[in-house]
This record gives structure tokens, sequence and C-alpha cells, in this order.
């Protein structure tokens, strides 16, 4: 029996591991319970700390047993740890959000594996409690995972906090490349699964693992992050999971909160892809955007049709007495930092009479959900938040659609042009409004590198500029108006 | 999920290879199934205008690696330097993912109101 092995070679009397997994057992429930609780904004805060209750009881039911020695070592590394996670949860912008997840992200895999590092040192001389075949194994799949999570998200957020070039880059052999450093370090850990002897082995995988998070990573497209979030989110869950299974005995906390946070990652970016009508495999090692020309320049305007330009005045003069006006905000809003303004113009027309939307596409901005916390941030109420399929039928009744920081998503050669590298991608029909208004800073293509027909279709005017400023401006003139 | 379908067939194959550990690992490959299950059925019922704090929540959630890296450095002999260091740094991080997840969820979500 493992489980009395473990009892007798860590000195631990059974009573107390029983209440231990008990314990366990509840903090899982209790992680149920508030994720269950997300499904509502209204119980969503609830939800979350109810998830928190049930962290402390976990850690403090393990805590219960430790040595006079350790416990430096604990309080320690928990005092440094949370300090550091504070000041980071507390004066991260709310612009700045999809670095922080990839950033916490990265340290849950990281956080893996050094779990598995020090567990394989601790055990592989130990006697009474080998590491098993399984546990072998697992150790070798668990490092994998945890190195693609840390690696890959440390890319992620140098390109989300732009230290790295956001375009993809992809190179010949890629996908060759790919597989062998994935091949190589899952034929490693079955190897130290048979002979648990052979700890290089897992240097060798840390390493090849490494690149690999590396290479995955850099060949996203900015448009393409939210996808990639996702999936290192789900892979920080498989890790954690993974890390479960090489404790001794299985660690069910590890698993089931593992399996929780895995499923979670898979549903988003199964979502975000969804909503871009791809593959992940396309999204992976598609490198849509890698077509260079039409990203860098600026203006790339090929259409001889005139382009129509409206300035603040004259919007101003436009929105009087409009009866419901659609905004569809884009990642240039986050960039912009121009959620404060679009607050402004929200509230100066609402007064006016006017009935105000926001139209969300799933994969607005770098994350999913970008835009929304945005809004959220700046007291939108949420039920002005409408999602694709709310948000589409209501476009035909609008006056006017507004669109800010936004492009792919609202480019309509995804309807009907099969040669274009997003036709099929599910997007709000802002062309069916009376008006449309686009608010960018140039006629420059999207992150996929696509032309955009909007700005030359004849209900359109393009309010050009940066769009904090612009949406400043536009408020100004309704105010004096 | 694959990794331990592998090692449930690896053992199988195996025969004599500790099969004293299959019932254990069916029992807890049973846990990692139906947990897999029930997170999938309630996390699509997550509005997608909840999707970041779903992220960073679950983030903080999969800091649960903690307990791993406490059984770790609780549970060895004293002198073991590397054991330590490694124990230590995966407490560190694993706890700014849970200190930190929990906060900015939470910071997050007070800021969703209803008019």
């Amino acid at each position: 029996m493992p489980t009395l092995a473990t009892v007798v070679t860590t000195g631990i009397p059974l009573w107390v591991s029983l209440i231990q997994d008990i314990a366990y057992l509840v903090a899982a429930i209790l992680f149920i319970f508030g994720i269950k609780q997300l499904s509502s904004p209204r119980t969503a805060r609830r939800g979350n700390m109810t998830a928190g209750v049930g962290m402390l009881l976990a850690i403090v039911a393990t805590l219960y047993i430790q040595n006079a020695m350790s416990v430096v070592w604990i309080i320690s590394a928990m005092i440094i740890g949370s300090a550091v996670g504070a000041v980071l949860a507390i004066r991260i912008q709310m612009t700045a959000m999809p670095q922080l997840v990839a950033l916490f992200n990265g340290f849950g895999g990281l956080a893996s594996v050094l779990v598995v590092g020090s567990e394989y040192l601790r055990r592989s001389n130990d006697t009474l409690l080998p590491i098993t075949l399984d546990q072998g194994l697992t150790m070798g799949l668990s490092i994998l995972i945890g190195c693609v999570t840390f690696t890959g998200s440390m890319v992620a957020y140098g390109k989300l906090q732009g230290v790295i070039a956001g375009r993809p880059r992809q190179w010949p052999g890629q996908l060759i490349g790919n597989v062998l450093l994935f091949g190589i370090p899952f034929a490693a850990s079955v190897w130290i699964g048979y002979d648990n002897t052979q700890g290089w082995l897992l240097l060798v995988i840390a390493v090849l693992s490494s690149i690999l998070g590396v290479t995955l990573t850099i060949a996203i497209g900015g448009a393409d992050m939210p996808v990639m979030v996702a999936l290192l989110n789900s892979y920080s869950g498989m890790a954690a999971c993974a890390t479960g299974f090489i404790l001794d005995p299985p660690n069910k906390a590890l698993i089931v909160s593992g399996a929780l946070v895995g499923a979670s990652g898979i549903i988003l970016t199964s979502i975000m892809c969804k909503a871009m009508n791809r593959s992940l495999a396309n999204v992976l090692f598609g490198g849509v955007g890698t077509d260079d020309s039409s990203g860098t320049a600026g203006t790339t305007h090929h259409d001889d049709r005139p382009v129509r330009t409206v300035d603040a005045e004259e919007l101003a003069m436009m929105l009087d007495g409009v009866r419901k006006i659609i905004i569809v905000p884009g990642y240039g809003m986050a960039v912009a930092q121009a959620q404060h303004a679009v607050r402004d113009l929200f509230h100066i027309l609402e007064k006016a009479g006017t009935e105000v939307y926001f139209g969300i596409h799933p994969v607005a901005g770098r994350m999913p959900g970008h835009m929304n916390v945005l809004l959220a941030e700046v007291d939108i109420p949420y039920d002005r938040l409408l999602d694709l399929e709310q948000c589409n039928p209501e476009f035909e009744t609008a006056e006017i659609a507004m669109v800010l920081g936004a492009n792919d998503v609202v480019n309509p050669a995804a309807r009907h042009d099969k040669s274009s590298p997003i036709y099929g991608m599910p997007i709000l029909n802002v062309d069916k409004a009376q008006t449309v208004i686009v608010c960018k800073r140039s006629l420059a293509a999207g992150y996929a590198g696509v032309e955009n027909e909007l700005f030359v279709a004849p209900n359109t005017l393009m309010f050009f500029g940066d769009a904090k400023k612009t949406i400043t401006e536009l408020c100004k003139a309704l105010t004096e108006q | 999920m694959i990794a331990s379908l592998n090692v449930a067939c690896f053992l199988l194959a195996q025969d004599t290879v500790q099969t004293s550990r299959i019932p254990l690992l069916i029992a807890v490959l049973f846990i990692l199934v139906l947990a897999s299950l029930y997170g999938f059925e309630i996390i699509t019922k997550v509005p997608a205008t909840l999707h970041t704090p779903l992220m960073s929540g679950s983030n903080a959630i999969s800091g649960i690696t903690i307990v791993g890296a406490l059984i770790c450095i609780i549970h060895m002999e004293p002198g073991h330097w590397l054991v330590t260091i490694l124990g230590f740094l995966a407490i560190v991080f694993a706890m700014i993912n849970v200190v930190g997840g929990f906060l900015v969820t939470d910071r997050m979500l007070q800021m969703f109101k209803r008019k």
C-alpha cells in the first residue's frame, strides 16, 4: 500500500494525512463553487473569495506538519512571494492586464518545474520511497509542460509589453524543429520512467522544452495573442496537474485544481479559435500577419475609391439627436488608454438621450475579455456590453456605429472575399449601420495584414487620430454645442 | 490526461513492473477525468464579459502547486541544499500566483457594475 508506505517513511500519523486529504477535498469543492459563481458578474467577486478560502485551507492543512528547520524557509518564501504578488496585482494598469496574466501563467509553469526538480533530488536517493515508473515518466512530462509554459509565457509577455516585436516569426524547418523539440523530451520522459537514476535527462528535457516554448510563441502574431494566452493558461493548469502525479501519494488537490484550470484554458482557447474561424493548428503554425509589406508603411491604401473624413465638430453635430449608437472598441483603445475618454463620451450621449451600446468581439484586444475589463474599469454598466450574437442584429437599427481602434474584427471582406486571409471569420457587421465612423490613426492594415474595405465604403467616415485625443476632442465639441 | 493514459498503458503492458500501483493510478485517473469534465461543464457557463477575471482567477488556482512545494520542503532530509533552494523558489513563484492572482481578480471584479 503506497499510502501506508508514505505514512511510515514520512512519519506522518495516519489521522493527520486523513485530515489533510479531507481539507484538500473541501478546497477542491470551494474552487468549483468559486468558478461556478463566476457565471454572473453579480456573484463573481464572492466566487473569487470562495476560491481564495479554498486555497488558504489547502495551504494551512499542508503546513500542519513541519519541522523547525524548514519553517524558516517556508515562511520567508511565502512572505517574499506574497509581497511580490500583491505589488504586481495592485500596481498593474488595466490596459496591461494581458501581460500580467501571461507573467502569472509563466510563474505557474516555473513553480511546477521547480517542484519536480526538488522532488526528484529529494527522492532519487530515497530507498524507502523510490521513484516509481509512472512517477519518473510524469516528472519528465511535468517538466516538459512546465518549461513550455514558462518560456512561452515570457515570450508572450515580451510581445505584449512591446519588448519583443509583435509580428510572427517564421523560418524554414520550424515545424520539424518543433516536432523534435517535443519528441526528444517526450522520449526522454519515457526513458527516465524506466531508469530513474538518469537525472541528467531531466535537464535535457528542461532545456529542449524551454526552447520549444520560445519557438512556439514567437511564431504567433499580435492579433492571435488571445489564443496563445488562453492556451498557456491551460498549460499552467496541466503542469500543476502533472505535478500532482509525481508526489507520493498522488496529491488530489493539485490534480483536481490543475484539471479545472486546464479545462478552463482549453475552453477559452476553443472559443477564441471559433471567433476567428480558424483551427488551433492554423493559429499556432499559420503565422498570419507575416506579410510585412502591409503592416509597416502606415498608408498602404491601394483602393482608389475616395476616403471621406470627418472632424470633431462635424461629428458632434451628427451625433445630435441620434437614438442609438454602437461603439466597437479594439486594441487601439487599449493602446491609447482611451477608456476614460470613452466613459465621458458615454455619459454625454446618455444624458442627451442616446442609447449607447458596446459591441465586443471575442478576440478584440490581446486576451479573452480584455475590452470588457477596460470598460468595466471606467464604470460602463456591463449590460451595455454586447457580444457578437447580441450585437449584430442591433446594427440594422443603429444610426451610428463607431469603430474605435478595431480593424480586422469589422472587416466586411470576412463575409464575402474568399481570397482574404480572414474570410469566414465572424465579424461585427458595423457596415449595416446607417453611418459608420472609424476612429483610427491611419489607413494602415490591421494585425492580420489585410486591407479593410470598410474604410472606403460609401457610408463610412474616417475620424483620424489617436483614440484618446480624438474622443476627448469629440466630447469637448459635444459639450460646447 | 494523455500522460496518465500513457502511464496506465505502460504499466499494463509491463505487467511485472509495479503492478501494485495500478489500482491507485486508476483511482486518481477517475478523479482527473471527472474533474476535467466537470470543469468543462462549469466553465462553459462563464460569460464572455468575465473571461479575463476567469483567466486570472484560474491562474491563482493553478498556484495550488504551492502545496506540492510545501510537501517537498517539509519532508526533505536536513542539509539537502539543492532541494531546499528549488523548493524555496517554487514556494515563492507559486505564492506570487496565489496572492497576485486572487488580488488582481478581485480588483477587476469589483469594477463590474450594473447600472
